[in-house]
């Protein structure tokens, strides 16, 4: 059996990989990948501790977050075609003003 | 070397079957498109392949051996990795999706070990989601060859044509739900012995009867995912000059194209599992004289190859057409012979029968019917399939309820 | 060396490696690949779980469709590689500090977790499908219902963000 501290630990660093393409990558697409990769890094600990623990409640909140990644997939990639179309850029760097 | 065979005897067995049955596909794919040649040239009034060996049956074999030694080019400005990564995206799920296919209940006994017909394990709790999972990465093969191409006609066919699969995956997996629900159970060997209740029953004991709309859903969304006539606008010559797969050559096509057949067996191989029964016999349990009936279409049809054959043409032909026309009936007699063996491939003769017949439904859609328009293609997707099998869904919930709330009394 | 951990060891590895590629490509539809084998690694570690409904919807949901809706988005975008700007002050140096802040607290929380969480055998007696669906239509299911409101939202809204202004 794996022992659930190696799940923990692929989670948190798949999360502080998610957290520095965060902050360092510029293509707004890409930050959106890594809000993904991070709630990716969290399901895995949330199913890790449902099998430690031998209850259910662990995956069926990995469905709601599943859900509602996906739900929010479709707004924000919405948002990144509007922005892209207003700005003309995928740079976040360049989208810092609210004037055009 | 014989102990560490015995150990891993599971996975030997595995890799063995993987083996197989890769081989199997493959050959049957390639059989496939000389069927498919042969029966639309038929419609069409004209001969199909006809000269490359006798009655055209090497024809595939010209055919792949013209796409190995074809050149392989690689347009400018592509984008390489990508590029080479979605013909073998496509064909590697294509073929993955295979595996999860039953083929026969019993198991043959050989060297000690039980073997099942089928790769994947008896107990897989999750079978027709791992088939949907398989089929919804299927996309990305379509969508990044057609992005990759750097090129106006496939950018468009490949993004209309991973639309139009997306869309009718949504109503292709809505209508399989009335049949899980009859079913109780994900597994593909489950789902078939649900339909196995009434063994007297024959095949008014199958699904499609109590699932008809969710039949009719199923199949047509089946052929909008394959991209099949009348849903393969976008690969279509006449209108986006060859879609997601114009920049591809040789090989690569030939990959597009092994994948597109084998999604086609894999669907065919679903229809029957889930609403015709899969490996069950259309007739009732206790007409046991139709246990022969391998026997009856094979020894006849190995017959009439003969004579057709010392007639034939070609030297090679008259050579070649006799000598598999006696393999036939000398495995109809055996069949007589054996009563094990005969018992032991009636499940696979149905099973195969009912894809064959799918197969020959589908090519015959193709010979016959015009290819729909995008729009057209698009709002008969999500206007009318999709809200369809979500009354299916209501239906048979409402009538499993009904017939729960009846037996109880 | 069991089999699960030798598994367990390639599978994430993958994920890491998929991980770690997102960060370093250039161009957006590479760090899609990335990131959708990093999910299809998860969805081999939620086998290797015994969490098989949670694998298939993962590969599903978000292997399938998610990720194929961004992979749409980058294509009909025609986004390019990254230009190399460095114009935000917040990356760089604090986002640095930032970021190594977040990993030693994890780091230093798990190190002293020790070996307080075991892993059991396979989840529960109930399979995972029978068991899930019991849970989200009994006790969940007020939670079910918002999260299906909260879809009708989402694609209202992606419909009403997307449309071309009428001119």
């Amino acid at each position: 059996m794996v022992p659930t501290n190696y799940y923990v630990i692929l989670s948190a660093v798949l999360f502080c990989l998610g957290v520095f393409a965060f902050i360092f990558k510029r293509n707004v697409i890409t930050i959106f990948m890594s809000i993904e990769l991070m709630l990716n890094a969290v399901n895995l600990a949330f199913v890790a501790f449902s099998q430690a623990l031998g209850k259910l409640d662990g995956q069926v909140f990995v469905l709601f977050v599943i859900v509602v990644a996906a739900a929010e997939a479709a707004v924000g990639l919405g948002i990144i075609i509007l922005i892209a179309r207003n700005r003309q850029t995928l740079n976040v760097e360049r989208v810092d003003l609210l004037k055009l | 070397m014989r102990a560490l065979l015995s150990a891993n005897a599971e996975l030997v067995i595995t890799i063995v079957k993987i083996a197989l049955l890769l081989f199997i596909v493959l050959t049957v794919n390639a059989y496939l498109t000389w069927f498919e040649r042969k029966v639309v040239a038929h419609i069409q009034s004209r001969w199909g392949p006809h000269r490359v060996g006798p009655h055209g049956l090497l024809q595939p074999l010209a055919d792949g051996l013209k796409f190995l030694f074809k050149e392989d080019p690689t347009p400018a400005g592509v984008d390489k990795f990508v590029y080479y990564l979605a013909p073998l995206l496509a064909l590697t799920l294509a073929l993955t999706s295979i595996a999860i296919i039953p083929f026969g209940p019993a198991p043959i006994h050989l060297f000690g070990h039980d073997i099942y017909l089928g790769i994947a394990p008896l107990n897989l709790n999750i079978g027709i989601l791992a088939l949907f999972a398989i089929t919804s990465l299927g996309v990305y093969g379509v969508a990044l060859a057609g992005w990759s191409s750097n090129s106006k006609y496939p950018l468009f066919g490949g993004l209309r044509s991973s639309a139009q699969m997306i869309s009718y995956e949504l109503a292709l997996t809505m209508s399989v739900v009335g049949v899980l629900l009859m079913a109780g159970s994900f597994n593909l060997r489950d789902i078939i012995d649900a339909q196995a209740h009434h063994p007297e029953r024959g095949l008014f004991g199958w699904n499609v009867w109590r699932q008809i709309l969710g039949f009719f859903c199923f199949f047509v969304a089946a052929i909008a995912e394959t991209n099949r006539v009348p849903f393969d606008l976008p690969e279509a010559e006449q209108e986006l000059v060859g879609g997601f797969h114009t920049e591809y050559a040789s090989f690569k096509f030939a990959m597009f194209f092994i994948a597109e057949y084998t999604s086609m067996i894999t669907v065919s191989c679903l229809c029957t599992i889930m609403f015709f029964g899969g490996w069950l016999s259309p007739f009732p349990a206790s007409w046991t004289f139709t246990h022969y009936l391998p026997s009856v279409i094979l020894i006849p049809f190995g017959l009439w190859v003969i004579m057709d054959g010392l007639r034939y043409e070609t030297v090679f032909g008259r050579i070649i057409l006799p000598g598999a026309g006696t393999a036939l009936t000398l495995l109809g007699l055996a069949l007589i012979v054996l009563p094990q063996f005969n018992n032991f491939i009636q499940a696979p003769f149905w099973f195969l029968s009912k894809v064959l017949i799918f197969l020959f439904v589908y090519v015959w859609m193709r010979g016959t019917l015009p290819r729909f328009r995008y729009d057209q293609l698009m709002a008969f997707g999500w206007k009318l399939l999709l809200p369809v099998s979500i009354v299916n869904v209501i239906l048979t919930s409402f009538a499993i309820l009904a017939k729960m709330q009846w037996s109880a009394k | 060396m069991t089999t699960p951990l030798i598994v367990f060891f390639v599978l994430a590895a993958l994920a890491v490696v998929g991980a770690v590629s997102l960060i370093l490509q250039k161009h957006p539809i590479h760090s899609a690949l990335s990131l959708i084998v990093v999910m299809v690694a998860l969805a081999g570690l939620y086998l290797l779980m015994g969490a098989e409904f949670v694998a298939a919807v993962q590969i599903i949901v978000y292997g399938g469709a998610i990720m194929v809706l961004f992979v749409f988005v980058i294509m009909l975008l025609n986004a390019g590689v990254e230009e190399h700007t460095s114009l935000s002050k917040m990356a760089g140096p604090p986002g640095l500090l930032l970021v190594l802040a977040l990993a030693g607290f994890v780091a230093a929380t798990v190190a002293r977790s020790g070996a307080s969480v075991q892993a059991t055998t396979q989840t529960g007696a109930l399979s995972s499908t029978k068991g899930i669906s019991e849970m989200v239509f009994k006790d969940f299911v007020y939670p079910f219902e918002l999260t299906s409101f909260l879809i009708l939202v989402a694609i209202l809204g992606a419909t009403v963000l997307a449309q071309r202004e009428k001119t």
